[in-house]
């Protein structure tokens, strides 16, 4: 929890430092967990439902840890255009790779697009993304 | 092999070109012995990734392509990039240095007219700044169409010795990019459009709330604030990063959200221009907005709005997307019709297939026809005509679509996005789905345990027929539309209903018609 207070530290004096102690704490340890939650809402004097509630609303955010590779997948309407729901119902679950849904990456002229970190992919069709999933697990 | 050593090769590093691999490209250059410069895009995203030597334009390439383009052999030659026909017929004010400068360089957008805008408002002062903005007709980019102008004044006028600039690059329509090439291809010019109307209104602090789905954008931006900070003190700016929340496009949601509170959408009044980001006077414009008050600036408000169509003055930077065969960024006049863009500038479908429809204004835009390809793209002739121009994404669909799947998942997408803080968005959106799941099944709905309890006296006993089910589904729309606090759940309607009036056979309206009959 050392780092924890460190990433808080950090964010002391700035206006509104809610989210970006959450995006940190997320990237550090991979989740929003209940302890987090009170030393943040301690920190910000703020309660812990003030936090939780906004640990809750925001996609980015999770409670939970899942340790899982993540490929966020775009779902958007022009990729839909370019194929992406043939190719997402072809993309057999994965147990070691969550695939997520993202409305739009702002490639949309290029699609179907994926994003994994922050290394974008475009032009997919069903042998890259398999490709794409496999080299993730 | 003789390879002229000293050619310098233009390439791209905005995110849609690097999806394209264009690093891989750029790297074949480099070990081919070519001096390789990144810059903006052109916008000519289907021939991405994109080489440019001396002029001459490449794409889209792969690595192995390198060689024949060295050796000028190569299929993929387009001719002189300037003289192509998609990027010579626009008019380009916001996007005049796209393809040409590096996006970090100060010393590329010194030379290429940057703070020319800052320094003719430090020059004039903020009323004939104001003033100048006023008359160039600029109205808001985000979507709403607001005058920019107006806003300015009022926040000008605000009292309080605090006040804000807050810049909304929460981009998050499907088919639309421009924010995100302005954030990655020209970023000082977004900082210098920002400093401006700081200067104008009396600010000191500016915040770029950008979403996180744009790495590159907020890189980019950062690094961009950083090298300005000594040109436009004591203006002082910050990006803030977005969580996945699409609402937070919304400006009050965005607000809440830079504030560090659950990005839920605030009653207006009191408008943000008097009281906004904790609770001060705030100027909230959209990437696009802000990034074209330099040119203005710099250029003249007479100049800017001498070009357009009724009110709707100067250029927008139209992206045109989705299943298309030339997609990319196309900034041109107001007036340019809706079938000259598809069909013309687009070239029609990437499939080869007919366009059946095009979705114009992003997720909570309607649905057109080729019908309808003879509007002018203008604010209040797509107002007249059930639709908006929002940011200007164009998503084009070929004659593969179901429009009852699209109508489906506009409620869909509402209900995932939904803040939840007004009801016909959260509830309707999600009895929205329900209802177009059965529309699509076909299926008649028999009253529930609930409804055929004798208490439920204005419950129906009776089966739902189709035509009974699309009725209610119309009656849905029109309270979302006028009982909802925002556009999300107030627009949904949009491609719901223009979806249901323009392609009535995909909700099987004919069939109940003539079952009726």
């Amino acid at each position: 929890m050392e780092r924890l207070q460190d990433i808080i530290a950090a964010h002391a004096g700035r206006e509104g430092p809610l989210l970006p102690i959450l995006h940190d704490v997320q990237a550090e340890y991979g989740h929003v967990s209940e302890d987090s939650v009170r030393a943040i809402a301690q920190a910000l004097n703020l309660s812990r439902a003030e936090v939780h509630g906004v640990v809750s609303f925001y996609h980015d955010f999770h409670s939970e840890p899942d340790a899982r590779p993540v490929l966020k997948l775009c779902r958007a309407e022009a990729c839909q255009a370019r194929g992406v729901e043939a190719l997402a119902a072809g993309l057999a679950e994965h147990s070691r790779v969550k695939v997520e849904a993202v409305y739009c990456l702002g490639l949309c002229a290029v699609g179907p697009n994926a994003m994994v970190g922050s290394k974008v992919h475009a032009r997919l069709d069903a042998a890259k993304l398999v490709a794409l999933v496999e080299a993730l697990a | 092999m003789t390879l002229n050593v000293s050619r310098v090769v233009r390439i791209s590093d905005d995110a849609l070109a690097l999806a394209c691999e264009a690093d891989e490209v750029a790297a074949a250059f480099a070990a081919a012995g070519c001096t390789v410069e990144r810059v903006s895009s052109w916008g000519m995203q289907w021939l991405e990734p994109l080489a440019e030597i001396d002029g001459q334009g490449f794409g889209p390439l792969d690595p192995e392509d390198v060689a024949d383009v060295l050796a000028g052999t190569s299929a993929k030659a387009i001719g002189r990039i300037e003289d192509h026909p998609f990027i010579a017929k626009q008019q380009r004010f916001t996007f005049a240095r796209a393809g040409k400068t590096r996006p970090l360089s100060l010393e590329d957008y010194a030379a290429n007219g940057g703070w020319q805008g800052m320094e003719k408002a430090r020059e004039i002062g903020p009323e004939a700044t104001i003033a100048q903005v006023t008359e160039s007709g600029l109205r808001g980019r985000g979507g709403a169409g607001f005058p920019a102008g107006i806003k300015w004044t009022t926040v000008a006028k605000a009292a309080g010795s605090q006040k804000y600039i807050v810049c909304n690059a929460d981009e998050g329509d499907s088919a639309t990019f421009a924010d995100r090439m302005v954030m990655e291809g020209d970023p000082f010019m977004l900082v210098e459009g920002m400093a401006i109307a700081a200067l104008a209104v009396g600010a000191h602090r500016g915040y770029v709330y950008i979403r996180s789905e744009y790495p590159h954008a907020i890189a980019k931006m950062e690094a961009a604030i950083r090298a300005s900070a000594h040109l436009v003190a004591p203006f002082e700016l910050e990006v803030r990063v977005g969580a996945g929340a699409y609402v937070c496009g919304e400006e009050t949601s965005l607000l809440n959200s830079l504030e560090g509170k659950r990005g839920e959408v605030r009653a207006k009044p009191p408008l943000p221009a008097l009281e906004g980001l904790f609770g001060k006077p705030t100027v909230v414009n959209n990437v696009l907005t802000l990034a074209a008050v330099p040119w203005i600036l710099a250029n003249g408000a007479e100049a800017y709005a001498q070009v357009g169509y009724g009110r709707s003055k100067g250029t927008m930077p139209i992206q045109i997307a989705g299943n298309v065969k030339h997609g990319g960024l196309y900034e041109v006049g107001f007036g340019v019709t809706l079938g000259e863009l598809v069909m013309t500038v687009g070239g029609g479908t990437a499939s080869g297939r007919p366009v059946r429809a095009v979705q114009v204004g992003g997720p909570l835009g309607a649905y057109h026809t080729p019908a309808e390809f003879h509007l002018p793209f203008d604010y209040e002739t797509f107002a007249a005509n059930d639709g908006l121009i929002g940011h200007a994404g164009i998503t084009v669909f070929d004659d593969t679509v179901d429009m009852s799947r699209q109508a489906r998942f506009a409620m869909e997408f509402c209900a995932v996005e939904s803040c939840g803080k007004c009801t016909p968005c959260r509830i309707g959106s999600t009895r929205g789905v329900e209802l177009i799941d059965r529309i699509r099944a076909r299926s008649a709905r028999q009253p529930d345990r609930v409804e055929a309890l004798p208490q439920m006296h204005n419950a129906r006993k009776v089966e739902r027929s189709l035509a009974d089910e699309i009725t209610l589904l119309e009656d849905l729309c029109e309270t979302m539309k006028f009982g909802s606090l925002c556009a999300l759940g107030g627009f949904t309607p949009y491609p719901v209903l223009s979806a249901l009036r323009n392609f009535p056979e995909d909700f099987g309206v004919d069939a109940a018609k003539e079952a009726a009959e």
